[in-house]
């Protein structure tokens, strides 16, 4: 009677063998693609059809940092009902912290000449480096930075928010809210962050030149890395008992709290580590496209990372992930080939995967799949 | 008989002689250098012609010219929106006498010295003209510029003048000259006057007695006249902090009137339907260049263009609004979270269907003549019609909406189908028409918004998206389908974020709102006025 | 016996709510062990009685004691939980979402705290407690089923389950039978049955059937007092409850 037994636990402790499956061979096209691009970029040579440009390594990258960004969205969202439409704000405080550092590393090779003073500063004729620049010229604390600042606003922003038992729409608008408040912030040419233009024009990351192929192939693989371990975190998560209780509260948040579970706490907990993974994302974003300006924290950019889940398929991870890449391509590829088209595209493809695909574009797969 | 044939006679010709005389001067301002124009502007006014007031109104105004064909004079009526054509008036009947084509005219030219002498000279005959807002406006003018002639003439009138405003402004003009005079008594006696005015310039003069040159030595030598200087000063300053504060308030109403006229389609929507539409600023978008087009499609007639535009866009965005709901909306009944998704999709494109049709480029809308200006309530307190209009628009808008939903069949149905949806539909109310009708309305109000907001502003395809978090939170702070919470809640942040302008600038002000809010949400998480019954969050 | 050993004593409890008298001066008690029905009319307050021994309203007068020395108007609802009361709501709020199994391991008792869960593995000792549950609710086959699959019959059952997981002393089970099978009354009768002796339940039903076959002893309630006790015939027979019921 032992064996039967343990094969349900199996399968209702650790996920379905459907989602391992899927999981197994998500990464493993992750770690394909780590080990091709190098190949391909440093080895093939750059007149070859093979060859991967830098553009091309900046794509990839890009595409990977929002994958990121998605499974952070996916992990509240899908498994436990919250509806972040902020969350691009947590992406580029994790950036702007890589962005300060980046920023100090331009020392005197900037167009000003100023060993300690960024361009815009100098511009704006400030004589010394505001107090909450310090530190960011070490690369350790901005490291801890890029963690900790995206963490704490969230924790103050939801402890708040949660605490009042503000949920569904009303907790979506007030996250739009926030994102828009960051961005009216971060605009100001005398917040000291770049005013409208940002930052831009970054030389080199811990020695390394960020125009180098090398260096942007060791910062693709790093994503990578960080795409894995995210992936692998958010399983760890989703998969044990706290994982269920997230469902729980995404599906009966009143009989969640009414057995015991405080609700509040755990609600808090994924959200900052969403908001950590997001920032952590922003982070390997801005050395990879050279530039973070104040746009980023706009509100519609939120809603798109919302859109990317939904089309990939929310609650499953790696559909996030997916709808990611996908809707990002078909971007890259519209605003390329057909620029107005895109905005029509884009609004077109909310409307048809709320009304149509519920469950993604895996959902879809997956039915097909037990329909067989 | 005879006699008052020719008497009549005799007036016509002398009349007549007066005109020519009249005519003959103003026709010299056709080659007249600009010394030469101001000289024949005098004689002008020496001569006494009834319509010398209106001529040097109009050639202040830039518009008077002359005909290329026969060298005569005329005034042209308005040249407001650049008409091609342009209707003209006789100078000395001043009565109308036909249109002339812009190219047959060429303007008699001013600059801003000759502007000021007109504007004093208009105003030396506006003081003796039988309105007393006009002699006032002529007071304060001359209070500008006040040379000796302008001083003879106020204190001719102050012994004449009858009413109390007009009375108490040349008080003010004769005192602000006498504070120049050598008598120290004279001086003292002009600040004690002076007090009662909150007019800026009033307060810079009498500030200016205090001045010290480098040296320490005061410009104003007696110590009594200092003195009473800075007491007086205190109490201008007071009354201006005073009207400055009224201002304010003004400001933060019309703000919260644009927010309240968001806020209430969006009130409805949501609180009857518990439908959150992110298309809502794209439908007040919609209404504000239906106002453009309006404008576009009659320019010769911007006074009434507002007046077509408002039921215009209204019929616009109700269409558009019922169209999204037949189409998208109508399927999500009970997932708010998807809906917003939706609709967001819906806002996208129809951002992008107006870039395409009308250009990504802001378009002007042109406000209407019988809106435009300034009522001085005094000096330091000016309220531009623009705004006072908008608020009342708003609170007739509001008042409409309540007494749709209080007294009509329609707002019956509504306020059934939103507290009990089964019930309602038990008894026979059909409720997917209502929902229809329910999302039209709260559309079409959001249509009206947009043409109060073209008057504010220019029109543009994001405008939507400028206001629409502004409106979500106005709903979020004053309670989910709760008319009066709109109301209260969108003047209330509009005050507040005005209040909070001048001590931290228009962007910290909003982010000061913005977790202010999310504070108070804290204390009332459904908002000021909580709707009972159903929450969409039980969905 | 003294008073104080009742598992559940409540005497001369009245709450009012803008005058109406939901419950006026009512007395019960319950013995360790048994299954107690109580019915009545609707209005009678028995939904109110629940609520005053849960915590969920304060009486305006009287006295609720749990146990000897437990004065269950000093604790909050949360705390009540705790103690060793469980409440089953007429409507059944299981985890659509998650199996059978998983709803019963969120139920179990232990640490709530984020950190605690996410670390948690499932002890032997816990694994068998939840074996053991899904043995009595009868759901065993249905160990990996959604809870959305489940029928209303069997999502009673898992509610009644997880009640049983925090082990408590008394349960207060609202209407267990509304708009269950024939067949599924018989195992809800049975199942209730089961839980007495080893627990003290409370049943509030307005199925007669259902309360003639598991009822030891009936309690009938009106207008917010009791009228009449003892076993089903004795209260079938009482003219006031005929009265109340038939409007003789």
């Amino acid at each position: 009677m032992l064996l039967p037994q343990r094969s349900w636990i199996n399968r209702s402790v650790r996920g379905t063998s459907a989602e391992a499956r899927a999981g197994k061979w998500f990464l493993s096209v992750l770690a394909f693609v780590a080990i091709v691009v190098p190949i391909f970029n440093q080895l093939v040579p750059p007149t070859s059809a093979f060859h991967l440009s830098a553009y091309a390594l900046t794509l990839i990258g890009k595409y990977m940092c929002f994958a990121m960004l998605a499974m952070a969205v996916d992990l509240i969202w899908g498994y436990c009902g919250i509806l972040s439409l902020g969350h691009a704000a947590f992406f580029s405080l994790g950036g702007y912290a890589m962005g300060m550092y980046l920023m100090r590393q331009i020392g005197p090779r900037g167009v000003y000449g100023d060993p300690v003073l960024p361009d815009f500063m100098v511009f704006l004729n400030w004589k010394s480096l505001p107090w909450f620049w310090y530190g960011f010229n070490h690369f350790i604390f901005a490291a801890v930075m890029m963690l900790l600042v995206p963490a704490l606003v969230a924790l103050v922003f939801g402890w708040f928010a949660f605490r009042s038992r503000v949920t569904g729409v009303y907790f979506s608008i007030i996250t739009q809210a926030l994102s828009y408040a960051l961005m009216l912030a971060f605009f100001r040419n005398d917040m000291g962050f770049g005013g409208n233009n940002g930052f831009t024009d970054f030389k080199d990351l811990l020695g390394f030149d960020l125009h180098s192929d090398r260096t942007r192939v060791v910062l693709l693989l790093l994503t990578a890395a960080a795409l894995a371990a995210s992936y692998l975190a958010c399983r760890a998560i989703v998969e044990s008992r706290a994982g269920r209780v997230l469902r729980a509260i995404r599906d009966a948040e009143s009989r969640t709290r009414f057995l015991g579970y405080p609700v509040e706490s755990f609600k808090l907990w994924v959200f900052v580590f969403s908001a950590v993974i997001a920032g952590i994302a922003g982070a390997l974003y801005v050395p990879q496209i050279g530039i973070i300006n104040p746009g980023e924290f706009a509100p519609i950019n939120s809603i798109e990372v919302v859109i990317w889940v939904a089309v990939g398929g929310r609650g499953t991870l790696f559909g996030a992930a997916a709808g990611a890449v996908l809707v990002n391509y078909a971007k890259t590829y519209f605003t390329g080939a057909l620029p107005e088209v895109w905005l029509y595209a884009l609004g077109s493809m909310f409307i048809f995967v709320t009304l149509f695909l519920p469950r993604g574009i895996i959902g879809l797969v997956q039915s097909r799949i037990k329909a067989k | 008989m005879l006699l008052l044939v020719l008497l009549s006679v005799r007036s016509v010709r002398a009349q007549s002689q007066t005109d020519n005389n009249f005519l003959s001067i103003l026709g010299e301002l056709r080659k007249a250098s600009f010394p030469d124009k101001e000289a024949i502007i005098d004689r002008l006014s020496q001569t006494g012609h009834p319509s010398v007031r209106v001529v040097l109104t109009a050639f202040m105004e830039d518009r008077l010219f002359f005909r290329n064909d026969n060298q005569t004079i005329v005034i042209v009526k308005s040249t407001d929106g650049n008409p091609a054509v342009l209707d003209l008036v006789d100078p000395s009947s001043l009565k109308s006498i036909g249109t002339a084509p812009m190219g047959n005219l060429t303007r008699i030219d001013t600059n801003n010295h000759l502007r000021q002498v007109l504007g004093t000279t208009v105003a030396h005959f506006a003081l003796s003209s039988p309105e007393a807002g006009v002699r006032l406006d002529a007071v304060r003018e001359m209070m500008l510029s006040p040379d000796e002639k302008s001083v003879a003439l106020l204190r001719e009138r102050s012994a004449v003048e009858t009413n109390s405003s007009v009375k108490k402004g040349i008080a003010i003009a004769l005192a602000l000259v006498a504070l120049d005079d050598p008598d120290a008594q004279v001086r003292l006696d002009a600040i004690q006057t002076l007090r009662i005015s909150a007019s800026q310039d009033v307060r810079n003069k009498i500030a200016g007695l205090l001045d010290q040159s480098s040296d320490g030595k005061f410009t104003e030598g007696d110590a009594r006249v200092r003195n009473a200087a800075s007491a007086a000063l205190v109490v201008i300053d007071r009354w201006r902090t005073f009207y400055s504060g009224i201002e304010t308030l003004f400001f933060g109403l019309s703000l919260g009137s644009v927010l309240v006229l968001i806020a209430i389609g969006l009130a409805i929507t949501f609180g009857v339907m518990g439908v959150i539409n992110m298309a809502h600023g794209e439908l007040m978008m919609l209404g504000a260049y239906t106002t453009y087009v309006v404008q576009t499609l009659m320019p010769g007639h911007i006074g009434i263009s507002i007046l077509v535009a408002i039921p215009a866009a209204f019929l616009v965005s109700a269409f558009t609004g019922i169209l999204i709901e037949r189409t998208v909306i109508r399927f999500l009944y009970g997932r708010p979270l998807e809906t917003l998704l939706a609709t967001f999709g819906v806002s996208l494109i129809l951002q992008q269907l107006v870039r395409s049709v009308f250009s990504a480029l802001n378009r002007s809308v042109v406000t209407p003549e019988w809106m435009s200006g300034t009522l001085q309530i005094n000096d330091a307190l000016g309220i531009t019609y623009n705004r006072l209009y908008i608020v009342i628009f708003t609170l007739l808008v509001f008042a409409a909406i309540t007494m749709v939903l209080k007294r009509t069949r329609l707002g019956l149905d509504i306020r059934a189908v939103s507290q009990n949806r089964a019930m309602a539909r038990a008894m026979g109310v059909r409720s997917e028409w209502v929902d229809a009708m329910t999302f039209g309305l709260g559309s079409g109000i959001a249509g009206v918004a947009g043409v109060a907001l073209s008057q504010l502003t220019n029109v543009g395809p994001n405008l939507g998206q400028s206001y629409i978090i502004d409106s979500f939170m106005v709903v979020v702070f004053g309670g989910v389908g709760n008319l009066w919470g709109a109301l209260i809640g969108g003047m209330s942040m509009g005050i507040v974020n005005k209040l909070l302008e001048p001590y931290s600038g228009a962007v910290l002000a909003k982010i000061f709102v913005l977790i202010a809010l999310i504070l108070f949400i804290q204390a009332r998480p459904r908002g000021l006025f909580p709707q009972s019954g159903r929450s969409s969050e039980n969905s | 016996m003294t008073i104080r050993d009742k598992v559940l004593y409540l005497e001369k409890v009245t709450v009012s709510f803008d005058g109406f008298k939901a419950l006026n001066e009512l007395s019960l008690y319950v013995d360790p062990g048994e299954l107690l029905c109580i019915i009545g009319p609707n209005g009678a307050g028995k939904t109110t009685m629940m609520d005053v021994v849960t915590g969920k309203t304060r009486p305006d007068s009287g006295t609720a004691w749990f146990g000897r020395d437990i004065d269950l108007l000093k604790l909050s609802e949360p705390q009540i939980a705790q103690i060793g009361i469980g409440r089953k709501f007429q409507k059944p709020t299981v985890f659509e979402q998650l199996t059978v199994f998983e709803n019963l391991e969120l139920a179990l008792a232990g640490n709530r705290s984020f950190m605690k869960t996410f670390l948690a593995t499932m002890a032997a000792a816990q694994h068998q407690r939840v074996d053991e549950v899904l043995e009595i609710i009868g759901l065993t086959d249905q160990r990996a089923a959604p809870g959305r699959t489940l029928s209303h019959g069997q999502k009673q059952w898992l509610e009644i389950g997880m009640l049983l997981m925090q082990e408590p002393e008394l349960l207060l089970v609202d209407e267990p039978v509304a708009g269950m099978t024939p067949q599924e009354i018989e195992r809800t009768s049975e199942l209730l049955l089961s839980l007495a002796g080893e627990h003290s339940v409370v049943v509030v039903e307005h199925d007669m059937e259902f309360v003639r076959s598991i009822a030891r002893r009936v309690i009938v309630l009106h207008e917010g007092r009791v009228i009449a006790e003892g076993d089903m015939d004795h209260v079938q027979n009482h003219p006031h409850v005929i009265e109340v019921y038939l409007g003789v």
